[in-house]
């Protein structure tokens, strides 16, 4: 068992999301950074979606009841005991250690895994809190202080890693821009063609800079005012995370992992899913460029984040076979 | 005339709207989504209003092949004759949830009585079931009650209010921010994730507002 010290009202149980229950009007919601949210999982040997908790709140604290292996990732500096861990790391912890996340100057999001992975009712399809809509996680809830935790299948002592074990940052960037600040890339939707080109060129030539509303609902973004030229007005339409809306202020808004499923704003693009996650990480103040891309184009890239995280899982398999744990299958 | 467009890489917006919502385009909309639903390659085919969003496997279709095959069986799509329910949505008008209704009924230039029977008198087609969990666009609304929707959203709607947006009128399934216009509060329950369908209404259903109070 796991008790939570300190949390926030933005930390929530999260796995990577549900899929088909657009006909209900649920979104997909899950991580806003699933790479770091699998990459975790990996490292704990778990299957890459068991749900673990997104730590937006800091500090973030919690308490080990009973023996457990752990994986910090994404966007926090985290201490077991008070000794610093480094990033993208697991370790095994003893019952009454203290696990500690701190913010770090870079990112939002930050992921706490755990060997089994936490124990949460599923709900239409997933563990992960909605917390727009109050269902998922515990009674759709953030997690509060003094709050314990379970978890699903706590795995034998021996499959623990005896060892801290941890991935370099160049390990998870492969797929994703480098750049700073980072390009997100889009497949352009239904409206793009009714912008006039000087407004298209605008979107794509200009930094856009991460507003004061930002949410897991949604990104708004600023910089220029885009104007679509005439067009009609929209009845209301299917929309899924990663539409680039733009409503009559001319100020886009991105829809993210918790937007609604429905939606009448002119759409001017779906920024993939492999850099969606790069928009999350972004904090208010900071800057992201965009580029339209095809289907082809997302498709590899979708595949490029795939044969990443198999390598990242062969990796960590051949490495816990080092530390003298039984290898692990899939 | 009927366009697909994608939709990110998974999903593919149908939409052969016109200017205007037509109820008879949306059965067809109904119809296509009921046969989409039934292919092997569809996850998810979800109507919205004189809209189709067919969200794919990437990795059986490509885009071209599947906006062809939505097209095709678009041009011989009949009308889908729902065997819907009918629903009564029991509301008390006005009061403190309701604070838009005066204003509705002056902007109508009639009485507060009569913008409450002229709303709660049609049974509504349920045209559309999304945006939150359970909500239902309608459609039906008296052209007398349309009222556009806030510049700026309200932060906060509580679940159950009853609201009319354009020419649109539901009910709030979740509390949550909301640019339409509040004119009562109904006890009907639209969600219940733990059902065997979560939403209580499918798309041709219909409901009915039944008038519990009226107050100032």
């Amino acid at each position: 068992m796991i008790e939570v010290l300190r949390s926030g009202a933005l930390n929530t149980i999260q796995d990577l999301g549900r899929s088909a229950m657009m006909r209900w009007g649920v979104g997909r919601g899950g991580a806003m950074d699933p790479l770091a949210l699998r990459v975790g999982n990996l490292l704990v040997g778990n299957p890459p979606g068991e749900a673990g908790i997104e730590v937006a709140i800091f500090p973030f604290q919690l308490r080990f009841d009973a023996a457990c292996a752990f994986a910090v990732t994404g966007a926090a500096r985290a201490s077991l005991d008070g000794i610093g861990l480094p990033p993208n790391w697991a370790a095994p912890a003893e019952p009454g250690q203290v696990l500690t996340l701190e913010p770090v100057a870079q990112g939002v999001f930050a992921y706490v895994c755990f060997g089994g992975g936490v124990d949460a009712p599923v709900v239409l399809g997933g563990r992960g809190t909605d917390l727009k809509s109050g269902l998922g996680g515990i009674d759709g809830k953030p997690l509060a202080r003094g709050q314990t935790l379970k978890l699903r299948a706590p795995p034998a002592r021996s499959a623990m890693p005896t060892h801290g074990i941890g991935l370099s940052a160049a390990a998870l960037s492969e797929a994703r821009s480098t750049t700073d600040p980072p390009c997100l890339r889009f497949i352009p939707a239904a409206e793009w063609d009714e912008f006039p080109d000087e407004a298209a060129e605008r979107f794509v030539s200009n930094p856009w800079t991460v507003g004061r509303q930002v949410n897991r609902q949604g990104y708004r973004l600023e910089g220029l005012e885009l104007r679509r030229a005439g067009g009609r007005d929209l009845l209301s339409h299917g929309i899924v995370p990663g539409v680039i809306q733009v409503p009559p202020d001319g100020r886009p808004i991105i829809q993210m992992v918790e937007a609604n499923t429905c939606g009448g704003y002119p759409k001017l693009g779906v920024v993939i899913d492999v850099d969606l996650a790069l928009l999350a990480q972004r904090r208010s103040g900071q800057t992201v460029t965009f580029r339209g891309v095809g289907w082809e184009e997302a498709m590899a890239a979708r595949r490029g984040l795939e044969r990443q995280l198999r390598g990242i899982e062969t990796a960590l398999r051949l490495m816990s076979g080092r530390n003298g744990s039984p290898p692990r299958t899939a | 005339m009927a366009k697909s467009s994608l939709l990110g890489l998974d999903a593919m917006l149908f939409d052969p709207a016109g200017a205007d919502f037509d109820d008879v385009m949306q059965a067809r909309i109904w119809g296509l989504g009921h046969e989409l639903q039934n292919l092997p390659w569809v996850l998810e085919a979800v109507p919205g209003m004189n809209n189709l969003t067919v969200v794919f496997d990437a990795l059986a279709l490509r885009p071209a092949e599947v906006a062809e095959a939505i097209e095709a069986l678009w041009r011989r799509q009949e009308p889908f004759t729902a065997q819907g329910r009918l629903v009564e949505a029991p509301t008390i008008y006005g009061g403190d949830v309701g604070e838009d209704l005066a204003e509705l009924a002056r902007r109508a230039g009639i009485s507060v009585e009569e913008a409450v029977r002229r709303h709660a008198d049609p049974s509504y087609s349920v045209a559309a079931v999304g945006a939150m969990p359970g909500f239902v666009y309608l459609s039906g609304l008296h052209p007398s009650l349309a009222w556009p929707r806030l510049g700026t959203p309200r932060a906060s709607a509580p679940a159950g209010a009853v609201i009319i947006g354009g020419a649109q009128t539901g009910i709030m399934p979740i509390t949550a921010p909301t640019g339409w216009r509040l004119i009562g509060h109904s006890s009907l329950r639209l969600f219940d994730a733990d059902g065997d369908e979560p939403a209580l209404l499918r798309p041709g259903d219909r409901l009915k507002f039944t008038v519990q109070d009226i107050l100032a």
